[in-house]
């Protein structure tokens, strides 16, 4: 009746794991409660839950991310923890069968519930404004998305309490994840939460790539787009493209662990190696998946911070365009010491090499965009010159990675840990932070605290190096990743000097929160007022509305005339526009998506414990939840033009108000 | 309006054209069963001619059947097309690369 779940499953012999499990419950009882107490669960769910407004579904993946970020912080505080104790014959506090899945669950989280989530947040908060666009091109499809990604956060936090969670690493590689090595629900709680999510990912790709192709504002041509726009299609491109390889490669993984099949196993004609292959044919695009939409953030802030238009937009393009080609064909650099020959080896090292070449065309281009600029240091720009410096370190590294004889020593070493924290922390957080900044008055109407962001940037900087440096000193000295404990005398102070640097980030995610804090107490004082829908001198179509903007978003699509054509309208003092109101066709909100996530849960949870009867019942629930909803036809309604009228009289009595004051 | 009719979609194949991707489908379909059944080549060469003669099918199949061409309306499907299989020259033709050289350097075959 409940397959393999039982009492025992639930871990009250971990003190750590029930303190957790107290914590959540504690604050998580606080929050409902907070919702009933203000009444306000009606207008959550119709407000929130059940909306396909991209601003709002933003709004809850950021959400979803910073929380995953703890979670996933969390985890790398206890691991950093557990080195500066685990040192000559001391076992520290972590058992190997505990610290395993926490190394393994800090990579999931980080890599699918927090990057990605934050990722998919800006692109759905920025994209479609900045083309002009009233929505996505399938609305329902992105608050699905949404559902999808959050059904997978819960299933892997929910392994925290019920049963275990992978202890193969973030990869789950064969033959240790099969059923022979992983007999338990760990390595069935990460297919499930990542193949999940995964859906909902690959939606968002074809949702977005569809709404950049489709729905841009007319006389926007494919030159005309923003720059954050266009590394948002290459991502979606990527998405598109990897996605798939990904979901047939954990499916392969649970034909072999849940029908007994040989795919990936060492006997019966399974090839362990072709798993490798194919998990990083997918992995090495999605890392560019989610550094190339940082990359348009930087190019975003630099030129606005800079005021001046980006320098070398063209090459930026291509260089988007070639880094996006190049990132499907460098895959190998992953596993060169699998025992592919020289060609091989060669091949893919050049490749990786050459991918250096266009992201170094980008750091010229940030740089020369400064040059001669007025450069305006806000906390955004803060961040993107922290990310050119550390994102220049992580590549010359990754550089030395490349080449195969290097990598032969260098291969799951600290070393390599160091590079890819160099990378995905400078590179992709620094760059979502720093978009977070930028567009956070365009999403609520105030900005962020300006001095509690430096404070949260020059935690997070320092605490990196400090973190990091040491992990390449002792990547040179020999030690290798994911080791409980040690007893080399010579790593024990670097790891002590990696502690203090992982104390400092913690101090950095405390800023952020009381920035978050301290912003939104001080939310009306008139200088963190954006009345006028450009808080920073903006040159993208998205700091051409109200802040935050209606759902329609625009209430004429704008004519575009040109690359930044708000900019140059602004000049030349050409704002107002005096096209006819029209009756705007909007998507009305769901609850489909919601439902079906609810469903996908039960058939998430009922397959990993085996309770097939639940997982069949999941099944059958989004199916017809799927058939009711696609034979609704009451999916759409028109704002009126007397609502449309009324928001623009308000709107532009914010901006008299705001020109007033000046 | 039976002239609009005919005019709204310009990719809709001729009679002539249904033809000779019939015969097409049908001497490529006898070339792959004759390639096999007559034992006039060896299993490796056979095997060899199957993959080509598959390929040149799904190509008259695209053209003929799907009407995927050059021109403009078609355009967008024509690149989705050229990216699929770019992607599929990329992930499999890499995939054989790899494990072909591995299997060779690491006398696993």
């Amino acid at each position: 009746m409940l397959g393999k779940l039982s009492l025992s499953a639930i871990p009250f012999d971990v003190p750590i794991l029930v303190g957790t499990f107290l914590a959540v419950a504690v604050i998580g009882l606080a929050v409902l409660g907070a919702v009933t107490y203000f009444g306000k669960w009606g207008y959550l769910w119709r407000e929130w839950l059940t909306t396909v407004d991209h601003k709002r579904l933003a709004v809850m993946y950021i959400i979803l991310a910073i929380v995953m970020l703890f979670r996933g912080f969390a985890d790398a505080i206890m691991m950093r923890t557990q080195l500066a104790l685990a040192y000559a014959g001391n076992p520290g506090y972590l058992p190997p069968h505990h610290y395993d899945q926490i190394f393994s669950a800090h990579g999931t989280i980080m890599i699918f519930f927090m990057a990605m989530a934050f990722m998919t947040g800006l692109l759905n908060l920025v994209v479609p404004l900045q083309i002009g666009a009233r929505d996505v091109a399938f609305p329902f499809l992105n608050s699905l998305s949404f559902y999808m990604t959050l059904v997978g956060a819960l299933l892997i936090n929910i392994s925290l309490f019920i049963g275990e969670f992978a202890q193969c690493g973030w990869l789950v590689y064969p033959p240790l994840s099969e059923m022979q090595f992983s007999p338990g629900v760990g390595v069935d709680y990460y297919i499930w939460a990542v193949q999940i999510s995964g859906v909902g990912t690959l939606l968002t790709g074809v949702n977005f790539f569809t709404t950049i192709v489709k729905m841009r504002a007319p006389g926007m041509g494919w030159m005309q787009m923003p720059v954050f726009t266009w590394t948002a299609f290459c991502t979606t491109v990527l998405i598109m493209a990897s996605f798939p390889v990904l979901t047939v490669t954990l499916a392969l993984l649970s034909l072999d662990r849940y029908l007994g099949m040989h795919f990936f196993t060492n006997d019966a004609g399974g090839n362990v190696m072709l798993y490798l292959s194919m998990i990083w044919t997918w992995g090495h695009p999605e890392v560019y998946i989610l550094v190339i939409p940082a990359f348009g953030v930087f190019s975003e802030v630099t030129s606005t911070f800079s005021r001046k238009p980006l320098f070398g937009y063209n090459t930026m393009v291509y260089a988007t365009c070639s880094i996006m080609v190049l990132s499907f064909v460098v895959w190998v650099h992953h596993f060169f010491t699998m025992g592919a020959g020289a060609n091989v080896n060669t091949f893919f090292g050049i490749m990786t090499m050459v991918i250096a070449v266009p992201t170094g065309v980008k750091i010229f281009n940030w740089l020369f965009t400064m040059y001669k600029g007025r450069v305006e240091f806000t906390a955004p720009m803060y961040w993107t010159i922290g990310f050119m410096i550390t994102f220049s370190i992580g590549g010359m590294t990754g550089v030395m990675l490349a080449m195969p004889a290097a990598d032969w020593i260098l291969h799951n070493s600290l070393f390599l840990i160091a590079h890819f924290h160099n990378v995905i922390i400078g590179g992709v957080y620094f760059g979502y932070i720093a978009g977070m900044g930028f567009w956070f008055p365009k999403a609520f109407g105030f900005k962020l605290n300006e001095a509690w962001g430096k404070r949260a940037f020059w935690c997070w900087f320092i605490g990196f190096y400090l973190a990091f440096v040491p992990l390449y000193i002792l990547g040179l000295e020999g030690m290798t990743r994911r080791m409980n404990h040690y007893n080399n005398p010579d790593w024990y102070p670097w790891m002590l000097v990696a502690e203090a640097g992982a104390i400092v980030i913690a101090l950095g995610i405390v800023c952020q929160l009381t920035q978050l804090y301290v912003s939104i107490r001080d939310r009306n004082l008139p200088e963190n007022l954006d009345l006028t829908g450009d808080p920073w001198g903006g040159r993208t179509l998205e700091w051409s509305i109200s802040s935050p903007p209606p759902a329609y978003n625009f209430a004429v699509i704008p004519d575009i005339h040109g690359l930044d054509t708000f900019h140059t309208e602004k000049q030349l003092g050409r704002r107002a526009h005096n096209k006819p109101l029209a009756p705007i066709h909007m998507p009305k909100n769901t609850a489909a998506g919601a439902i079906i996530g609810a469903f996908s849960f039960i058939l998430g949870f009922g397959a990993i414990w085996y309770i097939w009867w639940m997982a069949g019942l999941g099944l059958i629930g989004i199916a017809v939840t799927m058939i009711m909803r696609s034979a609704n036809r009451d999916v759409d309604y028109y704002v009126p033009v007397s609502e449309i009228e009324h928001n623009e009289e308000i709107y532009s009595r914010r901006i008299a108000a705001a020109q007033a004051a000046e | 309006m039976a002239q609009a009719h005919t005019t709204h979609d310009g990719s809709h194949g001729s009679y002539q054209s249904y033809i000779i991707g019939f015969v097409l489908a049908v001497v490529l379909t006898v070339a792959s069963f004759a390639a096999v059944m007559t034992h006039a080549l060896a299993p490796g060469m056979a095997l060899a001619a199957l993959g080509v003669l598959a390929v040149v099918q799904i190509v008259v199949h695209l053209v003929f059947f799907l009407h995927l061409n050059t021109s403009r309306e078609q355009s967008w499907n024509l690149m989705c097309f050229i990216f699929a299989a770019a992607s599929v020259v990329i992930i499999i033709g890499g995939t054989l690369f790899i494990m072909h050289d591995t299997a060779i350097n690491m006398m696993s075959r």
